[in-house]
């Protein structure tokens, strides 16, 4: 296939935007410096504390996001769904501020586990909801999510008001990875090991994918199959949050442009989604830093704009379907 | 054999499928026919496993279909329902290839693509092959499920409506193709019909329901009657004998 003979330009590609993504920040650190000359010593600590371990978070986040809004549209066969349309990253966002509150001295990867427990009942809320209610229309089903999303969101936002942990709240409600320093950033390689979990049982979202009575012809029992995929999405997602707090729509974009060009089949597509979600991530990362140098723009702001205009270009122009 | 002893199934007061007891003959086509909501769809989904059943149990060469596992009845059954949607986009070789699955999990052997090779050709789609689902007509969607049903390559087929938003050519080759697959490579092929005279010229076997019960059921020379269809149907009804088949004629 070509798709195959395409990966190897695409995967040098990313490694070019995450080589670039290195050498963009306020710090002075530029080749030169990094070979020799004065302040050699300090550039190569700036790369090593701080922009390695920001490309990488970018990389890992952007990847996880990826795959985990892909598992989320088979699953709820639904194509506008991703966790931040599905309550999923509002309920991580919940559990954080439940650890703050009631456990602030936890190791980094329990308040992780926390979260991801958080939101996978806040998901599994969400595909009751989808169970219950037949909805006739697809773009109902987001506005669910989103509805449910609000409500989890106020809870949050109630007690972080109470406690006056508005301030505290606000590091992990809009995804940025400026502070992202080593030892802070290691706990999204779950989120890589998740992904590689995903790519082995890629199969069996795609045949959850073609709905429950399919997937039963086809001998597989889609309530476990429903259960990996919960348990994927809220641990990505938490880690997520964890790191570099809530990306938005990455998981909505990435698979939706991948499925247009090579349709459905995981086996194929996933490594396809989750360089494309590393990719985008690094570039709105850099467009975030290089637009209003030497101050940062936010990536989850960035993602905000080209998501909603992407999000609404897919709500306005369905593709036609042949009847 | 096909043993279903007094299945039940209610949704709130309404019981749709009351009591069926039945055997379906292994090999040749069995067809279930019926005015709308008779039950026929939740019956064929029942000894498919794809609804539970309230009461009752049914046995497909003595597995319990309730208890067996999944991927042990996924090789020796399958069911493509009426009105399939669906989210993933694939192509139609993919689509087809996923009928291996039971057998394959996912990991595509050679002989699984000489399966896929056979069943686009059965269903005349090896020009289709590499063409998304969502591309197609409803008519050949509706050809690239069966392909992936034959691909399964089950003993026993069950089809809900197999000849929905099929033009005239398509649903008689349709209806020779389960014919032939039952009679050239022995499988039993059960569907729900609308269509009387499809069922009276293809069939070996004809299921009647009507109420959500088992209303009579034996060979076409037997039901294909007009007091029969009457009594089902609740419209008069002509038969005549052409070239050895019944044909109902009922456009009074």
């Amino acid at each position: 296939m070509t798709f195959v003979k395409l990966f190897i330009p695409a995967l040098l590609a990313t490694a070019a935007l995450a080589v670039a993504s290195l050498f963009v920040g306020v710090s002075e650190m530029t080749f030169s410096t990094l070979l020799s000359g004065p302040g050699g010593e300090r550039a190569w600590m700036i790369l090593g504390a701080s922009r390695v371990p920001r490309t990488l978070a970018l990389i890992l986040a952007g990847a996880g996001m990826a795959v985990a809004g892909t598992i989320m549209q088979m699953l709820s066969r639904n194509r506008f769904v991703e966790p931040s349309t599905a309550g999923t990253v509002e309920s991580a966002s919940l559990g954080m501020l439940a650890v703050l509150l009631l456990a602030p001295d936890l190791p980094v990867i329990m308040k992780m586990l926390v979260a991801a427990a958080f939101a996978l009942a806040g998901t599994a809320v969400f595909l009751s909801i989808l169970r219950r209610v037949p909805l006739r229309s697809p773009v109902l089903v987001p506005l669910i999510g989103l509805m449910l999303g609000g409500v989890i969101n106020a809870c949050t936002t109630f007690f972080a008001y109470r406690y006056d942990l508005l301030q505290a709240m606000g590091a992990w409600t809009s995804g940025d990875f400026s502070a992202v320093l080593r030892g802070r950033y290691e706990v999204l390689w779950v989120a890589l090991a998740l992904t590689v979990a995903a790519y082995v049982a890629a199969d069996r979202f795609t045949v959850a994918g073609m709905g429950e009575d399919f997937s039963t012809n086809l001998g597989l029992d889609h309530r476990k199959v429903v259960g990996l995929g919960l348990v994927i999405v809220s641990m990505v997602t938490a880690s997520v949050v964890v790191t570099a707090g809530i990306l938005p729509f990455i998981g909505l974009i990435v698979p939706n442009l991948v499925s247009m060009v090579m349709g459905d089949r995981l086996r194929r597509t996933l490594p396809w989604i989750a360089l494309s979600g590393a990719a985008l991530v690094l570039v709105c990362d850099m467009i975030g830093r290089l637009v209003n140098a030497p101050y940062e723009i936010p990536v989850g702001s960035v993602l905000g704009v080209v998501g909603s205009l992407f999000f609404l270009n897919l709500l306005l122009r369905r593709r036609p379907r042949a009847a | 054999m096909i043993d279903i002893d007094n299945i039940t199934k209610a949704y709130g007061e309404a019981t749709v499928v009351d009591g069926v007891t039945a055997k379906l003959p292994k090999g040749g086509v069995t067809t279930i026919i019926g005015p709308n909501g008779a039950g026929k769809s939740t019956l064929l989904s029942m000894i498919a496993r794809l609804i539970p059943s309230d009461k009752g149990s049914v046995l497909v060469d003595g597995l319990d279909v309730a208890r067996t596992s999944g991927d042990k009845l996924a090789r020796r059954l399958s069911i493509l329902r009426q009105d399939n949607h669906m989210t993933a986009r694939l192509t139609v070789r993919d689509l087809v290839a996923f009928g291996r699955y039971p057998y394959s999990k996912g990991r595509v052997t050679a002989e699984d693509r000489e399966h896929v090779r056979r069943a686009l050709g059965y269903l005349g789609l090896e020009e289709l092959g590499e063409r998304f689902l969502d591309e197609l007509s409803g008519g050949q969607r509706q050809r690239a499920f069966v392909a992936m049903i034959l691909c399964q390559d089950t003993d026993y087929m069950l089809f809900d409506e197999p000849l929905n938003n099929l033009d005239i050519r398509h649903a008689v080759a349709m209806m020779k193709l389960l014919r032939d697959a039952a009679r050239d490579f022995g499988k039993t092929v059960v569907v729900v019909l609308h269509d009387v005279n499809f069922a009276s010229c293809y069939s070996d076997h004809i299921v009647v329901m009507r109420d959500g019960r088992l209303f009579m059921q034996g060979t076409p020379r037997e039901i294909i009657r007009p007091d029969i269809l009457e009594q089902t149907y609740g419209c008069p009804f002509e038969v005549h004998e052409l070239g050895g088949d019944r044909i109902a004629v009922y456009y009074a």
